[in-house]
């Protein structure tokens, strides 16, 4: 057999890190040196992209359109959040607690309503996220409802790290498990798992006709996903000391799904972007114009639908197929 | 010897509707086979019964003399039965190579990896790899599918179901679509096929079928009209009368 030629080991080699990847590591880094008054808004950011990260796998790789991601990030903000509020602040296990009981959440929903497609599993996935609202609105007495949940204790990280006024903990703390979290996402969206995740999106058919598993592998797609959603909601819940019921609510699954489509879809990087893009403009915009904010962050996404189809990253990947082939 | 695919006394109806009724079919292992019939004769209800798709009111499948009527469509696939699709399905935007790769990681059972084998992973481009380059479809390995000529895209269809190493593979309507100064191509393909593969291919064009097949079954309103070798079928004035006859009166 002659040997495959240069770009099939291209091919063979996509799952190797690149020079690019680095970028929003060092920026992270970076950030937490040049703006050391933002780390709370920074802290925020960074566990937002692990939500928006969540999405994307759910998403961008297995094709699976849903409006109520929040369903999986409330549940692990509630989870971190009633743990800490009863005497057991001690942030991993909470955030190891808040990921098992999204994924609770995740397989037993995904086991209902992952046999539906299109409009119907997107209307089911709305509904998985009202009725888990509806839920914790009436069970006042462990969530504290329409109040949100008062009386949070998070303990040091390790025992010594303390959550700080500056939000420095936190910005550190969000930082690290996002960046295990990347790793992770990265290693299955690279893995033949990850692959035929992709199959599953281009064409759902023809994975039933080579023989995958298909909704075995969507299940454990969206148990995966709700996990991390209910991570990245518990990082939220410990650093802000609170949770209200606006985790569960449809604004957040939209605006993690807008914040997605901003960066692009389906390519591990398009979290990063958007949600940095998209939180920055709106502390900017609120703060510049505290009452219309949200109109400008309308204009900024019909420019994003009308010239940067695939968000962002379509737009790089767009210029650099304009100006790189050339050569 | 068994036969590689059998059915004993298929039926199927959709309500009052039957659209098979005591399908008695055995295509021989390696055998070239072709299932012909007019419209609506029941050739794309006959092959979602095989596949898995659709459930038999009654009768049996064999595969290799074992029973698998109640098997999965998936656990089908893997037994080696395997079927090309008449409206091209493929991974539109993935490449030419990953079409195949992800077809022959499911034959290997690793889709379900969820952290990365590097190395098992190497070994299947490969495999990818070499098996375009037996079909002449090499050159366009990194393309993305949806790039490529439909005439491409079939034989892309064809390599796909190949890097499942398939004992029976349904061809179904192979040059569908296919511009007929293209469909040589096709046609190639098909006659080079291991010979340890037995094909069923259903097919609308005449000359097709005649070319490429021993053997042919006349499928009319859901039951077998007669089978037997091309002349004996060219010949035969019940199907001149239902099928060919009736395609030269268009």
């Amino acid at each position: 057999m002659a040997a495959p030629d240069k770009p099939l080991d291209a091919f063979g080699r996509r799952h190797r890190f690149s020079a690019f990847e680095a970028l929003p590591w060092l920026i992270t880094v970076g950030a937490y040196f040049v703006f050391p008054d933002y780390l709370a808004l920074g802290a925020q950011i960074l566990a937002t992209i692990l939500f928006a990260l969540s999405l994307d796998l759910v998403l961008g790789y297995a094709g699976i359109v849903t409006l109520g991601q929040a369903a999986f990030f409330g549940t692990g903000a509630y989870t971190a959040g009633i743990l800490a509020a009863n005497g057991w602040g001690e942030p991993l296990s909470g955030l190891l607690a808040a990921a098992v009981g999204a994924a609770v959440v995740g397989f037993c929903s995904g086991v209902v309503i992952l046999r539906t497609a299109g409009l119907t599993l997107l209307m089911q996935t709305l509904v998985v996220a009202a009725m888990l609202l509806e839920l914790a609105n009436k069970a006042s007495r462990f969530t504290g409802g329409g109040d949100g949940l008062q009386g949070m204790d998070v303990w040091p990280i390790f025992g010594t790290f303390r959550f700080d006024l500056f939000g420095r903990t936190a910005y550190i703390y969000c930082a690290v498990v996002l960046f295990l979290a990347w790793l992770l996402v990265r290693a299955i969206v690279h893995s033949p798992f990850g692959r035929s995740l992709t199959g599953i999106r281009e064409n759902m058919l023809r994975m039933h006709a080579v023989g995958a598993p298909v909704e075995r592998r969507k299940l454990t797609a969206y148990t995966i996903s709700a996990a991390l959603a209910g991570i990245s909601g518990a990082l939220i819940a410990q650093t802000a000391q609170f949770v209200g019921l606006g985790v569960l609510g449809l604004e957040r699954s939209g605006t993690v799904l807008i914040m997605l489509i901003i960066g692009g879809v389906g390519q591990l990087y398009g979290a990063f972007i958007g949600v940095t893009l998209y939180m920055i403009a709106q502390d900017r915009f609120a703060t510049i114009d505290p009452v219309y904010w949200y109109f400008w962050i309308g204009l900024f996404m019909i420019f994003v639908v009308l010239f940067a189809r695939g968000g962002v990253l379509g737009l790089v990947a767009r210029a650099r197929r304009h100006f790189g082939k050339e050569s | 010897m068994s036969a590689g695919l059998e059915t004993q006394n298929l039926c199927k109806s959709f309500g009052a509707l039957p659209v098979a009724t005591d399908i008695n079919f055995r295509l021989e292992a390696g055998a070239r086979h072709a299932l012909i019939g007019p419209n609506g004769a029941g050739k794309t209800s006959f092959v979602n019964l095989v596949t898995g798709v659709l459930k038999p009111s009654a009768g049996r499948i064999l595969l290799d003399g074992q029973d698998i009527t109640h098997l999965s469509a998936a656990a089908r696939v893997k037994r080696g039965l395997v079927r090309t699709f008449q409206i091209s399905a493929l991974f539109r935007r993935l490449p030419l190579i990953e079409n195949v790769t992800l077809a022959i990681a499911e034959r290997e059972s690793l889709g379900g990896n969820l952290f990365r084998r590097a190395d098992r992973y190497r070994k299947i481009t490969e495999e990818a790899y070499a098996l375009l380059e037996t079909l002449g479809l090499a050159p366009d390995a990194l393309r993305p599918v949806n790039e490529l000529a439909y005439g491409r895209q079939r034989l892309a269809d064809i390599a796909v179901s190949l890097g499942l190493k398939p004992k029976v593979l349904l061809l179904d309507e192979p040059a569908a679509g296919v511009p007929s100064g293209e469909t040589g191509a096709i046609v190639d393909m098909i006659e080079r096929l291991p010979a340890d593969i037995a094909f069923l291919i259903i097919e609308h064009d005449m000359d097709l079928v005649f070319r490429l097949a021993d053997r042919i079954t006349v499928l009319v309103q859901g039951s077998i009209l007669v089978e037997g070798a091309p002349r004996e079928i060219a010949a035969d004035p019940q199907v001149r009368q239902v099928y060919l006859g009736e395609r030269r009166a268009q």
